[in-house]
């Protein structure tokens, strides 16, 4: 666990500190999260399973594949166009193709440099896919990344990190779960025994 | 509905619900809402189906309803004894959304949501119960409810807010 957590720590360093680099001011991020989780439990991460985000999904493939989300409440997806691209948002109005564009654009960003930052440290072969996007229940979006936990068991392995800008006006969620027997290939570019 | 008690249903989770409650389960992606109702004495039964079929399972201790092709026997087993007949039962299905899109085949291969779909309504086949409505597909989530009293099923989403099946 602790493998994982520094693992995730690293990960999400880059990750914000591309976050910095794009909204040109600090970002804090927490300490990684690292926990098996009942199915049930992971959308209470973020607010509970109705709970509207806006969602990046990257499916990691190569060695050690698995499921990355990039998630933001609709205000801090909101803030996030107003202050990296200038654009208004209406109120209640659903995000235009632009702005779906570039929000996917800033998970892809974050996404990328989390995992190229995890393929350095493990020297395995990393890639994401092309960035999906949706703006939905929680629930939902997030079931979709425990598919492969499901023959396995009803919990599965969560990497979390939350991301704040310095005004607490944004904060975002990376979700990184990896598929079930990806741990073994992890752990094992560690040089870590296998719990 | 104000006074309504509501029983959850988590994912991959099922109940049943008589004497007016309703069941609820909430955020419905690829996973499937099957639900059962009993006219006559008025029960109803939901099943949150997560993956078509068990039988590629590596699960320790099989959770019967996390799988469509167990879920529904189980479902029909706890529904049954509470006065509820086979034969009587009428079928809802919601959700087996595709979230995501890909053009990656890799990712896009699991198309789970419809194989959810599919697979529910072979069960449902195979216990010769028919199916009376659904509300399945697209790419949005789901939250759903079940009246006991009606059998009425709610659907709600995001994008296109509430309706009645």
């Amino acid at each position: 666990m602790d493998v994982l957590r520094e693992v995730g720590n690293i990960g999400a360093g880059h990750a914000a500190t591309a976050l910095s680099k794009l909204l040109g001011k600090p970002v804090d991020m927490d300490v990684p999260r690292v926990n098996l989780v009942p199915f049930d439990d992971i959308a209470e991460q973020v607010g509970g399973a109705e709970a509207v985000v806006a969602a990046v999904f990257l499916r990691v493939e190569g060695d050690a594949p698995g499921n990355l989300f990039f998630l933001l409440s609709i205000d801090s997806a909101k803030q996030l166009l107003l202050e990296l691209v200038a654009m208004e948002t209406g109120e209640g109005a659903p995000f235009t193709e632009l702005e779906v564009s570039a929000l996917s654009e800033i998970g892809n960003i974050l996404a990328g440099s989390y995992l190229s930052s995890l393929a350095d440290l493990t020297r395995l072969n990393l890639s994401p896919t092309v960035p999906g996007f949706a703006v939905d229940m929680a629930g939902a979006i997030l079931a979709y990344g425990l598919l492969q936990f499901g023959d396995m068991g009803d919990k599965a392995l969560l990497i979390e990190t939350s991301f704040f800008d310095g005004f607490d006006r944004v904060e975002g969620n990376l979700f990184l779960i990896p598929d079930p027997d990806a741990f073994a290939t992890i752990f094992a570019s560690l040089g870590v025994p296998p719990e | 509905m104000s006074e309504t008690v509501i029983v959850k249903v988590g994912m991959a989770d099922l109940n049943v619900a008589g004497g007016g409650q309703s069941l609820r389960t909430t955020g419905l992606g690829s996973c499937v809402g099957l639900t059962l109702f009993d006219p006559v004495v008025r029960v109803a039964g939901m099943a949150h189906v997560m993956l078509p079929s068990s039988s590629i399972s590596k699960d320790a201790a099989l959770n019967k309803a996390k799988y469509a092709d167990t879920a529904l026997p189980e479902l029909l087993l706890r529904m049954q004894k509470v006065g509820a007949i086979a034969a009587r039962l009428q079928a809802k299905l919601a959700g087996g959304a595709q979230m995501f899109t890909f053009s990656s085949p890799a990712a896009d291969t699991m198309r789970i949501g419809p194989r959810n779909v599919e697979a529910c309504k072979e069960a449902l086949w195979r216990y010769n119960i028919p199916i009376i409505a659904e509300d399945t597909g697209g790419n949005y989530g789901r939250t759903i409810e079940i009246e006991s009293a009606t059998g009425k099923l709610f659907v709600r989403s995001v994008q296109l807010g509430a309706k009645e099946l």
